[in-house]
């Protein structure tokens, strides 16, 4: 996270000009945004203290402008940036002063629900959300429910390979999708994946998945749709320790039962979230478990008894099952809730989004718990127990000299904490410009030349996204040299890229 | 069973084949090796590169190293009553997991649970520079960099030598039962696909022998519930039916080897997709998304009807082929030009002296 600061786009040159024009030749005058005033919508994504105005912006709507634009782009070796909602939390989506950013908006057709093989082709601009919605009459959904699944877009998804609070069950994008078209930089159309469930050659669509924008456009994506389970039935236990709530939870996953969601929470997320929206927690614990088993009837039913017995054996204080549809949603809406309650009671906080082995649970929010000690800042945790993946919500007054920084550097801290006990710096929201520097701490230079290669493979000309996701070791070298000048940015006026 | 890690072993032998790039084809077992093309002389045995490195059962997750039997990390699990969910064929007493993964070949359960890839979470890889990489790890949920891990699966060990792989795992049903009716191919199809789209515990369909076959597997309770909502009797013995299904030990799978002639086919097609009219046997598996065929038809008049119907062919298996690159026939779907340059700059980016497995998938790749 870079100290916040707006840039303005960089002057007309003859050359973009010449481009603009040229795009103009083809698109609807709409379509070719170049005046800053309509610059300004798309300057940041979900992560607003990076802003940057894009040189231009363009809106294209069919496949063969999106190729077109792309061509021309390759021809002027000016970088493109794709944009879907731009709901993304890791800068992934920030425009370049010298770039084209390429909003997939008005790709918002559901194109295809094929209830028979299971499965929906759609345009990469409809919300995840929809797709549930239109396949809802035929007793079927999308799995993959990132929090933002109201308006974040399904092409944004695949770019970041987006999760949810259903992945250990279900898996996350790369998990639900089939295929997609892509357009290359050169303006090739791809198609990655099958209809079917194999398809020959590499598994491009693993690759695509979680790209972040580096590998092509994605321009339209065949999703695979589930049937909607029977019945779903959600758990709370509250516990007097983290501890044991950890262990609970490899209770449950021990006793080979794989809920639909298992979630945990601690104390200043509950009261941060109760006093938010009063969803029945008890404002006392250390720590809270969600447990959602969903099956057919029978099944939730003799699952229920199964963990509530386990977390009576693990030592819950209070085990409640929620007493009807409307319970459920609220013990939801409360988890859900919890961004934004930490909202209300910080001027600002940083969403962190680690991963790690389970059962470093204990271990690692101990460890955080001294780190936020020693910084002054305090830290909310909300945690996927179920795959490992952690939020902790470090607070913050960006107003307050210097806590920015402090926030930042206990950000980072905290990653490499994730790293060091076998985890990973981000689980679902993905690299972006946010977390470009922790990658040298996850990765070795071996390594992230490896992935320049698979970069350069699918965009020779590296114009797509460039200076997101994957470091270059020389940027890797010098924020080596940051760590000996104790986080002292030796160049403070220059771009974080 | 002995563990050892040879990884610096394979290093140097790596290292001595880029000097003056001689091909290496790389072997485990060799209990897949009549899958694609091509055998190269100099060999690099993986096979003793073996060991459980890493198995908490309430982490769901497994490390091994690649030359591990299939056999000893199922026996494994199971001490544990987990599995691995994707069923994965043997096709010999040794098989490895670094060739189960490098072919990315999935049993009964796929449709239901997820492929091999879908399991991968990391791997260590030696690639074509000589150079030992980590990619992926042992959580379930990891964005940072490309997933070069689950790029492995199905690669068939072109882009490098997987030393060790993490596995998500899954805990075991503790009951299943399969059941099992008479019924035409199309009455199959129709039945197998519309039981994908209903929320009922099913974790196979096949049809063969003019009989429609549903494994239906969970809790006890889950079971006896979907029992009544699917037609059929329920069948003795049913583990070895899909046992033999999946290691191809079924009589249907011996056919070839009593004619002489005609291969077997690996069709793939929309589960939904109606019967194919393409003169052979057949054996539909995967709920009708994976179809096998026994026929004496050319190869490419197959894969022109599989065409039409939204699918595609892999020859799978051939006895009378010859398996070298001298028959210049493709064994797997052959790829769209614009496709098949990017696999090209692919492996490059990965094994840019082309030594691993080189012809196994598809010409020079």
């Amino acid at each position: 996270m870079p100290h916040q600061h707006e840039k303005i786009a960089a002057p007309a040159t003859e050359s973009n000009n010449r481009l603009i024009g040229a795009l103009r030749s083809f698109l609807p005058p709409e379509s070719v945004l170049a005046d800053a005033e309509d610059l300004h919508p798309f300057e940041c994504d979900g992560l607003a203290v990076y802003r940057q105005l894009p040189m231009a912006v363009v809106l294209p709507e069919t496949i063969q402008q999106v190729q077109k634009i792309m061509q021309l782009c390759h021809a002027h070796q000016v970088p493109v940036v794709a944009r879907g909602a731009g709901t993304g939390l890791s800068g992934g989506a920030l425009p370049l002063s010298d770039g084209v950013l390429l909003s997939l908006a008005k790709f918002k057709n559901i194109l295809h629900v094929d209830p028979h093989n299971g499965m929906a082709t759609v345009q990469p601009g409809v919300r995840n959300q929809a797709i549930s919605e239109a396949a809802a009459a035929f007793g079927l959904y999308y799995a993959p429910d990132p929090s933002s699944q109201i308006a974040c877009t399904i092409g944004g998804n695949v770019a970041e390979n987006s999760g949810g609070v259903h992945c250990l069950k279900y898996g996350l994008t790369v998990h639900n999708i089939l295929m997609l078209k892509v357009v290359t930089m050169e303006g090739e159309l791809l198609t990655i994946g099958a209809e079917t469930l194999d398809s020959p050659g590499y598994d491009l669509l693993a690759l695509m998945t979680g790209s972040e924008g580096m590998l092509g456009i994605i321009v339209e994506v065949t999703v695979k749709l589930l049937p909607r389970p029977e019945r779903a039935q959600v758990v709370l236990a509250a516990f007097d320790d983290v501890e044991k709530a950890g262990k609970a939870v490899g209770a449950i996953i021990a006793a080979g039962i794989i809920p639909a969601g298992l979630e945990m929470m601690d104390k200043p997320a509950i009261r941060a979230a109760e006093d938010f929206v009063h969803a029945g927690y008890p404002r006392d614990a250390e720590a809270i478990l969600l447990c959602e088993l969903d099956g057919t009837n029978a099944e939730v039913s003799e699952y229920i008894l199964a963990v509530r017995k386990i977390l009576n054996g693990s030592g819950a204080t209070e085990v409640r099952t929620a007493a009807d549809e409307a319970e459920r949603q609220l013990f939801w809406k409360g988890r859900k809730s919890a961004f934004p309650a930490v909202g209300r009671i910080s001027p600002d906080y940083y969403c962190m989004d680690g991963t790690i082995p389970r059962h470093q649970l204990p271990r690692v929010l101990r460890r955080i718990g001294e780190m936020s000690k020693e910084s002054g800042l305090a830290v909310a945790n909300v945690f996927h127990a179920g795959d490992g993946n952690l939020h902790p919500l470090i607070l913050f007054d960006a107003n307050r000299e210097g806590e920015l920084h402090r926030a930042e550097e206990l950000g980072r801290r905290i990653l490499e904490l994730c790293v060091e006990v076998g985890g990973t710096i981000t689980g679902e929201h993905g690299v972006g410009i946010e977390k470009i520097d922790a990658m040298c701490t996850q990765f070795r230079g071996a390594e992230l030349n490896q992935f320049h290669a698979v970069k350069a493979a699918f965009d020779p000309a590296g114009l797509l996204n460039p200076g997101k996701a994957v470091p270059t070791l020389h940027r890797c070298a010098e924020f080596g040299a940051m760590h000996v000048h104790h986080g002292q940015l030796p160049h403070p006026e220059l771009e974080r890229f | 069973m002995p563990v050892s890690d040879i990884s610096a072993a394979l290093k140097q032998q790596v290292m001595d084949a880029l000097q003056d790039a001689t091909p290496l084809d790389i072997l485990g077992s060799g209990s897949k090796s009549f899958l694609g093309h091509a055998r190269h002389e100099m060999q690099i045995d993986v096979s003793s590169n073996r060991g459980i490195v890493e198995y908490d059962p309430s982490e769901l997750v497994l490390t091994a190293r690649c030359g591990t039997t299939l056999q000893e990390i199922e026996a494994a699990l199971d001490e544990a009553s987990q599995m691995l969910a994707f069923e994965p064929p043997h096709f010999g007493s040794n098989a490895t997991l670094g060739g189960t993964i490098a072919c990315g070949l999935s049993g009964p359960r796929r449709p239901y649970s997820g492929s091999a890839r879908d399991f991968v979470l990391g791997c260590k890889l030696l690639n074509g520079h000589g150079e030992i990489l980590s990619f992926g790890g042992q959580v379930m949920k990891n964005v940072a960099g490309y997933d070069v891990s689950r790029l492995m699966a199905g690669a068939f060990g072109t882009l490098g030598i997987l030393l060790e792989v993490s596995l998500k795992v899954l805990p075991r049903p503790p009951a299943s039962i399969t059941v099992a009716r008479e019924c035409s191919p199309a009455e199959a199809i129709a039945s197998m696909s519309a039981l994908l789209g209903k929320p009922y515990p099913v974790d196979g369909a096949c049809y063969h022998g003019d009989k429609c076959y549903v494994r239906i597997s969970g809790s006890a309770q889950a079971v006896r519930e979907a029992r009544n909502k699917i037609p059929g009797d329920e069948i003795p013995d049913a583990d070895a039916l899909w046992h033999a299904l999946r290691e191809h030990e079924l009589p249907f799978f011996g056919g070839h080897l009593r004619n002489g002639n005609g291969a077997l086919y690996r069709i793939m097609v929309k589960p939904a997709a109606a019967p194919l009219h393409i003169e052979g046997s057949w054996l539909l598996d995967w709920g009708g998304a994976q179809r096998w065929l026994y026929s004496d038809e050319d190869i490419g008049t197959i894969r022109h009807r599989v065409k039409l119907a939204g699918g595609y062919v892999s020859m799978f298996r051939n006895d009378a082929r010859d398996n070298s690159r001298m028959d210049q026939t493709e064994v797997f779907e052959p790829l769209s030009p614009p496709l098949l340059k990017l696999h090209h700059r692919i492996k490059a980016g990965f094994d840019p002296k082309n030594i691993f497995n080189r012809g196994r998938m598809y010409a020079d790749l």
